[in-house]
């Protein structure tokens, strides 16, 4: 698959969030206000990205040689929590401001399966490097998106009069509902069509 | 043999994960002040920002860098001001202000007294209606009990009460004064807690004009200002304040003579 085929994919057709359902907690949690949602969706997209990028590299170089595939989820998640810690520690150091704006949730990255799921996509879609970069890029990017939307329409919901019994939390889950229907409307066809393939 | 190579793998990538982390951990490490460390843990916690700062956090740095005065935090009050004077090395400056203010709508106002200029049905949020003609009640001073104060209240003082009137909580109030600056009719005032009468008015109309808007706005006819000279009151504008630091043996009466009836007891 080409590079804009992956991108297309991860963003649109297999949004983590909106399709696949995976990493719901800080889509649910962070998407309050729109200032949060994009933050928690630029060090995820960073987390994604690195991670691919490094499990990919552990996979191939070390567990393959040793003939130990069977140990990739525990490895993934030894990788990804070192890394997120690592991530904190650096944005901690560079950037007070950014890691003051992203508070608690830069560690909550950890137990984030979006995270172990595009590692483990890679692997299990044999992509070679690059592509598992840029599908790493791509699922941090689609999260985001999804973030965005999702707090812009829970910023709007916070001034509508909603009815009692679904104010706050349930009104939320039914946009979110209504969200992911939508993006059912991107199909694989989308790629065949645009000669991607 | 497989599962000694399994050990090993994920042992020695363990292994070099935390080494690296402790490592990175020293590399990385940032030094606190000594006085933030002291003077975070002292803050109340409310992050209202009323010191003009982002947060408690982020006032204590700025007063250990030496960049904000001490007095800024009005939550936490002259205790506060004592505790961080004494980190600081500081010496208290006697500040007169010690009586402690609460926020209070200025507006007793609602359907059935107060003439409407039109039916708001839109978004819940007074500065959304305050867009339109200055909100749908016909007195422009007068509180919309939409609502934005309660939201803006970072410590959940404030509440609407069954007839829909706002009320504030007193004992929870940490006099922020967010509410004041987010009502977009300046209804919402600072009070002070001691305060055993309120004029719950806050229209500067001359009286012909609050009389056909409202039943209960005070028309500045100063009754309570000639009649009882000790009842504390002043007028100014066509609106009576009262004021507890004046003689006010006579607001009972006072109260009882106001032709609206709108000097409240607390």
């Amino acid at each position: 698959m080409s590079y804009i085929a992956i991108l297309l994919t991860f963003i649109f057709i297999n949004n983590f969030i909106l399709v696949q359902f995976l990493g719901l907690c800080p889509f649910i949690g962070v998407s309050k206000n729109s200032e949060n949602a994009i933050g928690m969706g630029a060090s995820v997209t960073f987390v994604t990205t690195v991670a691919s990028v490094v499990t990919w590299a552990i996979y191939y170089f070390l567990l393959v040689p040793f003939n130990l595939q069977y140990l990739q989820t525990l490895t993934f998640i030894l990788v990804i929590a070192s890394l997120v810690q690592l991530l904190e520690m650096v944005i901690q150091k560079i950037s007070p401001a950014l890691y003051k704006a992203l508070g608690i949730y830069l560690p909550l990255i950890t137990t984030n399966c979006a995270v172990l799921g595009i590692a483990i996509i890679n692997i299990s879609s044999s992509y070679n490097v690059m592509e598992a970069f840029v599908a790493g890029l791509a699922v941090g990017l689609g999260f985001t998106l999804a973030m965005i939307l999702m707090s812009n329409i829970r910023e709007r919901l916070d001034l509508q009069p909603v009815r009692g019994s679904f104010r706050g939390m349930p009104i939320a889950f039914i946009s979110a509902g209504l969200m992911a229907l939508a993006f059912m409307a991107f199909d694989k066809s989308l790629i065949t069509n645009l000669h991607l393939v | 043999m497989n599962i000694l190579f399994a050990i090993l793998v994920v042992a020695v990538l363990g292994g070099l994960f935390g080494f690296g982390l402790s490592y990175a951990e020293k590399k990385l490490a940032i030094k606190k002040d000594p006085k933030v460390l002291a003077l975070e843990p002292i803050m109340p916690g409310a992050n209202c920002g009323v010191c003009g700062y982002a947060g408690c956090n982020a006032y204590a740095a700025a007063v250990a860098l030496g960049e904000a005065e001490i007095g800024l935090c009005s939550p936490g009050g002259p205790s506060l001001v004592a505790k961080m004077a004494e980190i600081m090395g500081a010496k208290i400056e006697a500040s007169g202000e010690t009586r402690r203010k609460v926020a209070h709508v200025m507006c007793r106002g609602n359907t059935e007294f107060t003439l409407k200029d039109y039916n708001y049905e839109g978004l819940e949020d007074c500065n959304a209606a305050a867009l339109l003609f200055t909100g749908d009640n016909n007195c422009k001073s007068s509180c919309l009990h939409l609502g934005s104060c309660i939201k803006v209240c970072p410590v959940g003082a404030i509440s609407k009460d069954k007839d829909g009137y706002i009320i504030v909580d007193e004992k929870a109030c940490i006099s922020c004064e967010k509410c004041v600056q987010i009502c977009p009719t300046n209804a919402m005032h600072m009070i002070y807690e001691d305060s055993e009468y309120v004029i719950e008015c806050n229209s500067h109309e001359p009286g012909g004009k609050v009389r056909k808007q409202c039943s209960v706005g005070c028309i500045g006819c100063k009754i309570c200002e000639t009649k009882f000279p000790e009842s504390g009151c002043k007028v100014d504008r066509f609106l009576s304040t009262f004021d507890q630091m004046l003689p006010h043996s006579q607001i009972p009466e006072a109260a009882e003579a106001c032709p609206t009836k709108c000097i409240i007891k607390r």
